[in-house]
């Protein structure tokens, strides 16, 4: 079932220049459920969309800590976010037994970046399906980054990933130059605004599916966190106080949304030119 | 741990050679006898030596000093030496001991300056970054059994904080706000407390800069492995400087009057 003659092996380009395993795993990130990331000044956060199997499953978990400093959150397949987050692990362990320091979170991300490139470059192997969003807090302040299976690390003022993630960057693209003196009551409630432009229709932003990762100082519906500043997860009830802070969304006579197989961006069937094989 | 760097390390024994005057590959040994120890030979002892460095905080930072005398034994081999060495922006390390060794660590940090640098991202190593990453060298190296023999101080300033640290060839450390390594330990750091605990926000450069000389000038009227010529180093928010050479006043009129030993005829 190939789509065409440069599918089955990553390290060949096709005629266009394009590596088509590497464009297949960009799409992996776009299968997996929305991600939000925001930095202010002070604080950088994470939201994310928790999926569940069916009535009887738990919500897939979205965020992974992987130092005080340092939290993911993640878009794809799960079982390779596990291998690089606990590569992350060790990588900010390491700084602190022998530097005593926070990893620079622009070195932790580009650590993982350079192991997903090797992936589009070395025979017999395959990029990582799994996007990430990166907050981080370290010497030169609070962070965002973006990771990619295609080795690309980029740090961002606010950025989504994942299913539907452009209608979420659209809102942040729309308000993203007040985010830099946001306090966090409101940094968190944009984040929920963008997030909520990521459900399909009928669907709603609850305190199961809901998840936030904070880093920066306590807000003002917060317990104390030990070490100060370090980062958090808020799920369940935790995040009840954030949801009622929301503002209704407006109902717009829109046209019916594109459904919800086809996701964002993805290139029209037959739009590239590479030779196509027969079958 | 003593002054003589040869000793560290090692059981005390003062029944013989107290004043390390053998030549070094002499030494005695009476230890146990391990019939397969030829099999490989790591560092046992050092051979060209540094004593003391001095380091106290002050107002303003913290300053160090450090002769430029490498001795072989007893001898006064390397009169130039510079035992003070600046890593980054923010820090300065000085080491007694070996110095070979030490100059295998100055290559060391360098490699680690200049990794740092090339990344280019705005994050830079300061003086405790510097002195986990020197403990965490120099346990390493005691662990394989292969030390790098000597005792540094680390000293810095960074973020509008000083600091100043300790390790040494067992990968021990600590912190004080006067530090003296080798014969310092014993001779000056006594002094330096005296003039400087619970005065640390209160000294002046001058004032510290009197301090470590007082004390340096003891340590030549003392240490038979120092020298009248050394080098201080200042760390503070102006940043690292080292000082040229430098020499003391010193009178040894009273040398006359010393009865006991020499060559004297009554």
């Amino acid at each position: 079932m190939f789509r065409n003659t440069y599918d089955s092996d990553n390290t060949v380009f096709s005629p266009q220049g394009r590596l088509h395993q590497v464009e297949y795993a960009l799409e992996a990130v776009k299968q997996g459920s929305a991600a939000v990331g925001l930095r202010s000044k002070t604080h950088a956060i994470l939201l994310a969309l928790k999926r569940s199997t069916g009535e009887l499953a738990s919500y897939q978990q979205k965020m992974f800590r992987i130092d005080d400093h340092v939290g993911i959150a993640i878009a794809g397949l799960t079982s390779d976010a596990r291998v690089l987050s606990n590569f992350m692990r060790q990588q900010a362990m390491g700084e602190r037994m022998i530097f005593n320091r926070p990893m620079p979170v622009n070195r932790l991300v580009s650590s993982i970046a350079d192991k997903a490139q090797v992936n589009t470059q070395e025979y017999g192997r395959r990029p990582y399906g799994v996007g990430f969003l990166v907050i981080g807090q370290d010497q030169t302040g609070p962070h965002l980054f973006e990771f990619s299976p295609s080795g690309n690390s980029y740090e961002y003022y606010a950025m989504s990933i994942g299913a539907r993630s452009q209608s979420a960057k659209t809102y942040l693209e729309k308000h993203y130059e007040s985010f830099a003196d946001c306090n966090l009551e409101d940094l968190i409630r944009h984040g929920l605004h963008a997030l909520r432009e990521t459900l399909q229709q009928d669907k709603e932003l609850n305190v199961n599916n809901t998840s936030v990762g904070i880093i920066g100082p306590m807000g003002q519906h917060e317990k104390p966190i030990s070490p100060p500043g370090s980062f958090r997860i808020l799920e369940g009830d935790k995040v009840e106080v954030y949801l009622q802070s929301m503002e209704k969304k407006e109902e717009a006579p829109a046209p019916v949304p594109a459904p919800a197989s086809v996701p964002d961006a993805a290139p029209a069937p037959g739009s590239d030119e590479d030779v196509q094989m027969s079958g | 741990m003593d002054h003589f760097p040869t000793n560290w390390g090692r059981p005390r024994n003062d029944a013989f050679d107290a004043y390390a005057t053998y030549p070094i590959h002499q030494r005695p040994y009476n230890g146990p006898k391990d019939t397969f120890a030829d099999g490989v030979q790591r560092t046992q002892q050092p051979i060209v030596t540094g004593t003391s460095v001095l380091a106290i905080k002050y107002k303003d930072g913290v300053m160090m000093a450090a002769d430029n005398l490498a001795s072989y034994g007893s001898l006064a081999r390397f009169k130039d030496v510079q035992r003070l060495h600046q890593v980054g922006n923010y820090t300065v390390i000085g080491a007694g001991g070996d110095m070979s060794d030490f100059q295998y660590i100055q290559y060391i940090l360098e490699e680690l300056s200049i990794d740092e640098i090339s990344a280019q991202d705005g994050h830079e190593l300061g003086p405790i970054e510097i002195h986990e990453y020197m403990s965490q060298l120099m346990y390493a190296r005691r662990s394989k059994m292969n030390p790098l023999w000597n005792s540094l101080l680390i000293g810095g300033f960074k973020d509008g904080k000083r600091f100043l640290s300790y390790v040494d060839l067992l990968g021990t450390t600590y912190s004080a706000s006067t530090l003296a390594t080798g014969y310092g330990a014993f001779i000056a750091q006594p002094l330096l407390r005296k003039a400087v605990e619970g005065r640390e926000d209160v000294i002046t450069e001058e004032e510290a800069r009197k301090i470590l000389e007082d004390s340096m000038r003891v340590l030549f009227y003392r240490d038979a492995r120092s020298m009248n010529k050394f080098q201080i180093a200042t760390i503070s928010s102006a940043g690292v400087s080292i000082s040229d050479s430098m020499q003391l006043e010193t009178a040894w009129s009273f040398a006359e009057n010393i009865r006991g030993y020499g060559a004297q005829t009554q």
